[in-house]
């Protein structure tokens, strides 16, 4: 099999299992899961045949990537083609994607309670509410199965075909796909529990938000495709295609053609990747099941927007002011939801916040120029977001065998003052999000986050973006800081509630999972140290560097190395840990909570602000506007005055023509000639029979004088 | 010989007085009789004319007998009809059977 044909079949595998399962083994949940998971196992053995055994080996990949295009939409004269590109920048995030997604896979089967009993109330819709068995004389509660249980793994296959597809596709029409293909499953997904009102306000949220991003990330391939009549990566990312994108001028804002494009695509992964001023869907995203937020809105599809921006970086640099526009909105997101994620008390809201604040960091990475360095990011952030969301998912797990223990449902299992203490209970989920969360807080040299954040600060230092580098230390300080404060209030500690006391470590189709991400959360960073990093620069060679670099036409120079960003690096992960455990160590219930500001509570009035500026204003625009002025009153005014017109004139022709003349004159009025006629000849009918005859022949008397006459005249 | 004019006059006469009496008796019996009367008026006009045309055609002499048969016929029939009227309404004048009106 050549490398080609291999690439095309990774992505099949998850697809051909969402239509077994949709359309054959949807009663059989064993028979589900065995499918889902099988095709995701397929699809992940087929990737790392892939990246060891065709990808390592291929001497120069970056100029002579593996690709292989069909034609695939006829327009006109020329084709719009489907194809599959491996290049060094979507080989590591296919090998990225694909562990994630099969560690999701069979974390899902422990998550939604595999092997359990059916649940005693349960029904489709709901999350399940338990089950009561009696073991040894006596009756006790415990979790029960998802009753949607293969409605899941359809829907994350099909999820993960969307992703795989994204991530091989050539251009970025099947790109788009792709990423609609996620969206859909988003979509789904977050309202997997329909149900409950709030997820499918969520759903309806996250997808309505993103469709913004979407529409101009549409306009933009649009005005690529018009422009350079491609939309092929590498037809597109050629020196001469560039130049004229660069030169040519556009009427807005007096940015070049490239510029806009650029733009344009950027405000769609603004949308998918939940970047400030469309960041409020993936908070409330978190009404879907765990692992949903760990896959779509930690480890794949926000990162999907990431990919597509790092994709079109070539066309993105060419245009400073874009540069610009990039860099400020990641860097603002990156302070501003961390700030937000201080205050939260939902575990899972926290590492929502958490994910803007990192992909912030990647977009400002970006636009400061480091390609590298915002890769490097993503792909670690995939693994250690997607081990914290896991290990949350184990958490809530664990606390929701507490609740059912003590039948307490008032206790919300996923409220971290509830917590505490977890640690002994809990100790594989424990070690496994420390080091998540240390990797996400960047601790020094052991965990990946930490390798993969200095390279940004160095970058952002060493090209002299100053501003960016401060406020992502900030950022930085602030993930270090909210990142202890929930791995103090979960885990250390003595338990606060009852249920904490009851909570149980979870299955081994979940922990399993988290081991493994756990591994790469820690040894995915060695494969980027910098060379010239004092002490380990240069024991492992920079492999990451060269390999992605590559992708570049150029490759990009590393930054030279300097003690500032490495200090404050070290020193705002440090210093935001001690702080986060020296806060809240002692902290018991809410009040002693001194970060509990209303404005950062409230993520800064955000979704209060939208809904007066555009909710409201789109509601009072469809009800009031559209369905009161102009369709009741515009629209269904002007069919009345039709019908009213129509009638009047109706009724005129019928009073003034059709009763009178038609009814009356012609009518009634033939009908009394008729009748007078025949009263005025009745009596010649006498029924006398010589009467009869008499007229007769005078009849015929005339009638021989008149022909007699006639005759005469001729 | 006699000129076809005396005939047809005689002809006419005779019808004359058949058409007076059916217009003018009250009895339904003699409307037959003047009825009678015309058509042999009739059958004399055909006689005269093929006497005064071409005498090997032979047409006038065959309609003057279909005329005959033709006329005993109607009177078997018009006479059981009076009877007939007469057995049901107890007369034969005929302005008193007038049922056939509006």
């Amino acid at each position: 099999m050549t490398t080609e044909t291999l690439i095309w079949l990774i992505p099949l595998p998850p697809i051909l299992a969402f239509f077994l399962i949709v359309l054959f083994t949807n009663k059989n949940k064993a028979f589900s899961h065995t499918v889902a998971i099988g095709a995701a196992l397929l699809s992940f053995l087929g990737s790392m045949y892939l990246f060891f055994w065709r990808i390592l080996p291929a001497p120069e990949l970056g100029k002579e990537p593996f690709a292989s295009a069909i034609n695939w939409i006829p327009t006109g004269d020329t084709w719009l083609k489907i194809g599959v590109l491996v290049d060094p920048l979507s080989a590591v995030v296919l090998f990225f994607v694909a562990i994630t997604v099969l560690m999701i896979f069979i974390y899902s089967v422990g998550y939604h309670n595999y092997g359990q009993p059916a649940g005693d109330h349960d029904h489709a819709g709901l999350p399940p509410h338990g089950a009561t068995v009696e073991e040894n004389g006596h009756k006790h509660v415990v979790l029960s199965i998802e009753p949607m249980y293969s409605r899941f793994f359809a829907f994350i296959s099909l999820f993960a075909f969307g992703m795989l597809t994204l991530v091989l596709s050539d251009n970025l029409l099947t790109l788009f796909v792709g990423w609609e293909i996620m969206g859909l499953c988003s979509y789904l997904l977050i309202g997997f529990w329909y149900a409950k009102p709030s997820a499918r306000d969520a759903a309806v949220k996250a997808f309505m938000t993103t469709r913004i991003g979407d529409v101009f990330m549409l306009l933009g391939i649009a005005f690529l495709y018009s422009a350079t009549g491609t939309l092929s990566y590498r037809e597109i990312f050629t020196a001469n295609t560039l130049h004229v994108l660069a030169t040519v001028p556009t009427p807005v804002f007096g940015l070049s053609a490239a510029g806009l494009i650029g733009l344009l695509l950027f405000i769609g992964t603004v949308g998918k990747s939940a970047q400030w001023p469309l960041h409020v869907w993936l908070p409330d995203a978190m009404e879907g099941p765990t692992p949903v937020s760990a896959m779509i809105h930690a480890a794949t599809m926000v990162s999907a927007g990431v990919y597509m921006v790092i994709r079109i970086f070539p066309l993105l640099s060419l245009d400073p002011h874009t540069m610009v526009v990039v860099a400020f909105i990641g860097s603002f997101t990156a302070l501003f939801a961390a700030t937000i994620a201080v205050a939260q008390n939902d575990i899972k809201r926290v590492l929502a916040y958490s994910t803007i604040s990192q992909l912030g960091f990647m977009i400002a990475a970006l636009g400061t120029g480091a390609y590298v360095a915002a890769v490097f990011h993503l792909v670690t952030h995939a693994f250690f977001k997607a081990l914290l969301f896991l290990g949350s998912g184990s958490v809530i797990h664990g606390m929701e065998q507490g609740v059912l223990h003590t039948g307490n449902h008032e206790v919300d299992a996923q409220d971290m003052f509830n917590m505490g203490g977890l640690s002994k209970k809990m100790p594989i989920t424990f070690w496994t999000f420390l080091i998540g969360g240390f990797a996400l807080s960047g601790f020094p040299v052991l965990t990946a986050g930490f390798w993969s954040k200095d390279e940004i600060f160095a970058e952002a230092f060493g090209t002299g973006h100053l501003a960016v580098f401060i406020t992502l230390a900030f950022a930085a300080f602030l993930t270090a800081f909210y990142t202890m404060r929930q791995i103090t209030l979960t885990f250390l500690g003595e338990p606060r509630t009852k249920e904490a006391e009851h909570a149980q470590e979870t299955p081994w189709t979940m922990t399993l999972p988290l081991v493994v991400l756990a591994i790469f959360a820690v040894g995915y960073g060695w494969v980027g140290i910098p060379e010239h990093f004092p002490g380990l620069g240069g024991l492992i060679p920079n492999w990451f560097h060269e390999f992605v670099g590559s992708t570049l036409a150029v490759m990009p120079e590393a930054v030279p190395f300097s003690f500032v960003p490495l200090a404050t690096s070290l020193f705002v992960a440090l210093g935001g840990l001690f702080f986060g455990w020296l806060a809240y160590r002692n902290v018991q219930n809410t009040a002693q909570d001194k970060l509990q500001i209303p404005v950062l509570k409230n993520k800064w009035y955000f979704d209060e602000l939208y809904e007066v500026v555009f909710i409201k204003p789109a509601i009072w625009f469809s009800e009031v506007f559209v369905s009161l002025w102009m369709d009741k009153g515009a629209i269904d005014g002007f069919l009345h005055l039709f019908g009213k017109v129509a009638i009047s004139t109706g009724s005129a022709i019928r009073n003034y023509f059709d009763v009178p003349v038609i009814n009356q004159f012609f009518g009634d009025g033939s009908a009394h000639v008729t009748q007078w006629v025949a009263k005025s000849l009745r009596p010649i009918q006498s029924g006398r029979i010589q009467q009869y005859m008499l007229v007769s022949l005078v009849v015929i008397l005339a009638l021989a004088g008149l022909l007699f006459y006639l005759l005469r005249l001729a | 010989m006699i000129p076809l004019s005396w005939y047809l006059i005689l002809s006419a006469a005779l019808f004359s007085v058949g058409l007076f009496g059916v217009l003018a008796r009250k009895n339904a019996i003699a409307i037959l009789l003047g009825v009678e009367l015309m058509l042999n008026a009739v059958n004399i006009n055909l006689v005269a004319f093929w006497r005064y045309g071409d005498v090997s055609l032979m047409a006038g002499q065959v309609f003057a007998i279909i005329v005959f048969a033709v006329a005993a016929a109607e009177v078997a029939v018009g006479l059981a009809l009076v009877i007939s009227v007469y057995r049901r309404r107890n007369t034969v004048i005929a302005d008193e059977i007038d049922l056939l009106k509006w």
